[in-house]
């Protein structure tokens, strides 16, 4: 019992991820049609968005100090962060929340890549072939990823959570079970944070006109065109909000795991499965398929199910993805016929 | 055959201008331009070594790389440019083929004739497998599930299956390999023995032209397919798969007979690739590999004969220059420019060189889909019919019932 | 009495609530001409595609010359001798019209799948020229090395028309083949349609088009809100009180 509970929260933060990248793939494409194959490349570029916080926050001031000498007779060179040279104690806070506080600066910076990615490139696709979409989205995530490689590296780059919420919590003991259940404090939080994200976005597109009226266009373009209704620039919106979904989702993402470059390309392809699985264009499916898949594949690294089935944790979510699309091709939740030429 | 004229009916219209026996009699046949389209193709393949001298990349390792991925994009291009399935998942047979290769040589003979057959049979039968089960979908669906089979073939060679492909260190020859066939006609090595063709080794420019004679094979082969009924018949389900079953055709057969062809060609081209270098790596399975491939047949023009080895080409060239380049060469390179200029300039194109090739490639990639989705042949015949201007209507019109090239 | 070739027997088909066909019986004649008229949302098409394969019907069956055609794949009924021209014309636009004719040519001589792969085209000349005749049949042969997507949209229909003659098919099934056309393009097309006739091909019509519809048909199936109201000889139909009713009262 304790054994599954512990799986079941162990796929939570990585479902939480996933069904956030694959809620802004499966609008974007709801909406516009268009397949992005470079909706990981956002995902990789908010991850960075908080390690460039971290690094901007980071940044060191070197003073010499000509009291004081070295053991080799030159000045002591002080280093010194900047922050807590300026800000003391409210200083190396800032620095402890780096992660957090990424979220500011990549909501804007994420909602302006959408807007030029789907004003500068995107748009001209709509009436194009799905493989070209594939392709020149493909194209641009490459690109992507190779301009945060020549800037920050090629090797993963951790971030830390903050101290407060750095360790584990025994969760066993909220239970009351017997057994201690040892569980990262950051990943509840990301799975919190993964639902309060869905959360929004569901209230924004059910509650608000302007979701309602995106809601129509992902039924029926042309009709809501015909209303007079500026369906173009919402849907500009749409792929911003997208973007900053995904770039949302990267930023809480990195304590768990260090970002590299190519990080967009490994949960892209995760993401899509999770899509296809959830139906292509159903946001319910969407999350629902994230967090199962998410679930599912901790299962699938358990000790006891890999001595049967070795090796199955590397390959259980794309086997889902064939079964699910050679049996039920619709997905889980999804609308038959959508794609199928 | 059975003769199924239509003379028999009664509708013989008395305004029919063309003489029974089909059409007119042409100047050139189509069949005698593809003759010279071929004998071109091998003549520029096999002295790829004198005239690609002054573009310095007149050396074997990189003529055999032209030669292997000219022939995985040709082979790519038999799927993708016929039929318009867009598979991303190729690199796997690529990579199959190459370990069932560097299986031969350790287990048979360092002959590379046993390993190019065991490389085609075993990539062959995984697309066989793969493609009968990811032709039940079309489309975008189609795409992904061959993704998540090139996925999990990748994931599985790097994790369980590290006994027969050796994980990440890859599969390589050892000394105390078996070699029963070697073995048994007392071929004996000291250390690690060469691959050879009966007795001349396969490295160098003797490799290069063993691997310009499959390419030029493959080639003929492909222009075959391409000017058959099939490869019609392979057209027309790009064109509109559902006419094509009112007509008549199942059409899945068709589907797997194009995917598994291909599977087989990067079977050869992965065979080919642990003929010149024994060592197999599972890297050689990433999607990104797949999609190197994607991108080689639509540089050149997806659809096109030529178009495949061109984009091989040209990318395999440029990524052997460029990843090569590093910043004090930039600098000798713009050292004609006045020196804040020269810098700007080295900065500017710093990130493109060496390290950042992909960003090239990435760059090129969208250029070509935005631009010119029909790639360089498409472009190269735009340019042409600008010089030839109103003439090139004539030329449209001896076309015939092949395809245009 | 002639032999039955196509039965339509006790098809029924509904869409979700919505009864699109509800006890169709239909008998076709070897040899006649068979029209089906009917207001929009009759169910014609609905008809056809049950024909054809693209549609499964809920109930009753389809059999043709003694095979039943329900459950069958569209490419097995097209091999049995069935063809279809759709409403929008269904043709390769990428190929060139003698490419599009030649295709549906290869599917009668060589079967529903054929590994041809290594065979030259070049030796067809025998289907190319076949093809050649066609096209001339319908009046394209001057634009055989065209693509056929540049083909205005009558131009289009026959030539979907020449690619189900290239394989003279037993039966012919027409979705309203003039629609789109002008004047002189549908009667030429009539009259095109008339040789066939007199070559024995049976076919089944759908069309809006009385002046089509009289001049072709031997005998003639009214629907109407997925019922058939009246069948007979044209005379008989036109005289037909519950017809008119259906018509003017139906669409007017």
């Amino acid at each position: 019992m304790d054994a599954i509970l512990l799986q079941v929260l162990n796929g939570l933060d990585k479902g939480g991820a996933y069904a956030l990248i694959a809620l802004g793939l499966t609008l974007v494409f709801g909406t516009l049609g268009v397949v992005n194959f470079a909706h990981g490349a956002l995902f990789m570029l908010g991850a960075f968005c908080a390690v460039a916080l971290n690094e901007a926050l980071t940044w060191e001031i070197v003073t010499v100090d000509p009291t004081r000498t070295t053991a080799w007779g030159t000045p002591l060179e002080v280093r010194q962060p900047y922050l807590e040279a300026q800000f003391g104690d409210f200083g190396a806070f800032l620095v402890d929340f780096s992660v957090p506080l990424a979220i500011l600066v990549a909501i804007p910076f994420m909602l302006l890549v959408g807007v030029i990615m789907e004003r500068g490139l995107v748009r001209f696709f709509y009436k194009r072939p799905h493989a070209e979409q594939i392709l020149v989205t493909f194209g641009l995530a490459i690109v992507l990823q190779e301009i945060i490689k020549s800037v920050f590296g090629a090797n993963p780059i951790p971030q830390g959570a903050p101290d407060m919420v750095a360790g584990s919590a025994d969760i066993g003991a909220w239970f009351g079970m017997a057994g201690s259940i040892i569980y990262p404090w950051w990943r509840i939080v990301y799975f919190l944070f993964s639902v309060l994200i869905i959360g929004i976005v569901f209230a924004f597109l059910n509650f608000t006109t302007y979701g309602m009226v995106v809601r129509a266009g992902m039924q029926d373009r042309e009709t809501v065109g015909f209303l007079g209704i500026n369906i173009q620039r919402r849907f500009t919106i749409v792929f911003g909000i997208a973007a900053v979904v995904a770039g949302l989702a990267g930023v809480m993402y990195t304590p768990i795991l260090p970002p590299d470059y190519h990080l967009g390309m490994d949960f892209l392809v995760l993401s899509f499965v999770v899509v296809v699985v959830g139906g292509m264009g159903s946001l319910s499916g969407a999350v629902l398929a994230g967090f199962l898949l998410g679930i599912l594949q901790s299962f699938a690294s358990m000790t006891e199910v890999k001595a049967i089935l070795p090796g199955i944790d590397q390959i259980i979510i794309y086997l889902v993805a064939v079964i699910v699309l050679l049996v039920r091709p619709r997905g889980l939740m999804g609308r038959t016929g959508i794609m199928e030429t | 055959m059975r003769k199924i004229a239509i003379s028999d009916g009664d509708i013989q219209v008395s305004t029919r201008q063309l003489p029974p026996e089909g059409p007119e009699p042409k100047p050139i046949t189509p069949a005698a331009k593809d003759w010279m389209l071929f004998l071109g193709f091998a003549a520029t393949v096999l002295t790829m070594p004198i005239w690609l001298q002054p573009l310095g990349a007149a050396y074997p390792d990189l003529l055999q790389k032209f030669a292997i991925f000219g022939i995985f994009a040709i082979g790519f291009n038999i799927l993708f440019g016929l039929t318009g399935y867009l598979s991303f998942g190729h690199a796997a047979f690529l990579g199959v083929g190459s370990y069932a290769a560097v299986w031969s040589f350790k287990l048979f003979t360092m002959n590379v004739l046993p390993a190019m057959l065991l490389g085609v049979l075993v990539a062959g039968l995984f697309a066989l497998l793969i493609g009968f089960i990811s032709l039940r979908r079309a489309g975008i669906y189609f795409s992904i599930l061959t993704l998540a089979f090139a996925q999990m073939s990748y994931n599985l060679a790097y994790s369980v299956l590290t006994p027969i492909t050796n994980g990440e260190t890859g599969l390589q020859l050892r000394g105390n390999d078996p070699r029963y066939i070697d073995r048994a006609f007392g071929v004996e090595s000291v250390g690690l023995p060469q691959t050879n063709l009966f007795g001349i080794d396969m490295s160098g420019y003797p490799g290069f032209y063993f691997c310009a004679a499959v390419l030029i094979v493959m080639f003929l082969i492909a222009m075959r397919i391409f000017r058959s009924p099939y490869g019609l018949k392979l057209r027309a389900i790009k064109s509109n798969q559902n006419r094509m079953a009112y007509t008549g055709f199942n059409t899945r057969p068709y589907l797997l007979g194009a995917f598994v062809i291909s599977g087989m060609y990067a079977g050869i081209a992965g065979a080919l690739l642990a003929v010149t270098d024994p060592l197999a790596g599972a890297e050689r399975m990433q999607w990104t590999a797949s999609g190197e491939v994607v991108l080689m047949t639509i540089l050149g023009g997806a659809g096109t004969l030529i178009g495949p080895f061109l984009g091989a080409t040209i990318i395999k060239y440029f990524e052997n220059i460029f990843s090569a380049l590093n910043e004090a060469e930039l600098a000798s390179a713009f050292s004609f420019l006045p020196p804040p200029l020269q810098e700007f300039a080295v900065t500017i194109v710093n990130p493109f060189v060496g390290e950042g090739w992909h960003l090239t490639l990435g760059v090129i990639f969208m250029v070509i889909v935005i631009f010119l989705p029909g790639g360089l042949v498409e472009g190269f015949r735009r340019i042409g019919r600008l010089f030839r201007g109103r003439s090139g209507k004539r030329t449209a019109s001896q076309a015939e019932v092949q395809p245009a090239e | 009495m002639s032999d039955i070739v196509l039965h339509v027997a006790d098809v029924q088909k509904s869409f979700g609530g919505l009864k699109a066909l509800t006890d169709i019986e239909l008998e076709v004649e070897e040899g006649k001409t068979h029209a089906i008229i009917g207001p929009n949302g009759a169910g014609k098409s609905t008809l056809l595609n049950v024909c054809v394969g693209r549609l499964a019907p809920d109930h009753g069956s389809v059999t043709f010359k003694g095979h039943v055609l329900t459950g069958k794949h569209p490419y097995e009924i097209n091999q049995l001798g069935v063809a279809r021209v759709f409403q929008t014309p269904e043709i390769f636009p990428d190929l060139t019209l003698l490419q599009n004719v030649m295709v549906p040519a290869f599917a009668k001589r060589d079967g529903a799948f054929r590994m041809d792969a290594l065979r030259s085209l070049e030796r067809e000349t025998e289907l190319c020229g076949e093809a050649d005749h066609i096209l001339e049949d319908v009046g394209l042969y001057r634009f055989r090395h065209k693509q056929a997507s540049s083909l205005s949209r009558g131009d289009k229909r026959r030539l979907e028309l020449a690619m189900c003659l290239i394989q003279h098919p037993k039966l012919l099934l027409l979705d309203e083949p003039t629609a789109g056309m002008s004047r002189h393009d549908t009667n030429s097309t009539i009259e095109l349609l008339k040789t066939i006739k007199e070559r024995g091909m049976t076919k089944v019509i759908i069309e809006h088009d009385m002046h089509v519809v009289f001049s072709l048909a031997d005998r003639i199936s009214v629907l109407a809100q997925g019922k058939i109201i009246a069948e007979g000889s044209p005379e008989e139909v036109r005289g037909n009180p519950k017809v008119q009713e259906a018509y003017l009262g139906g669409a007017h």
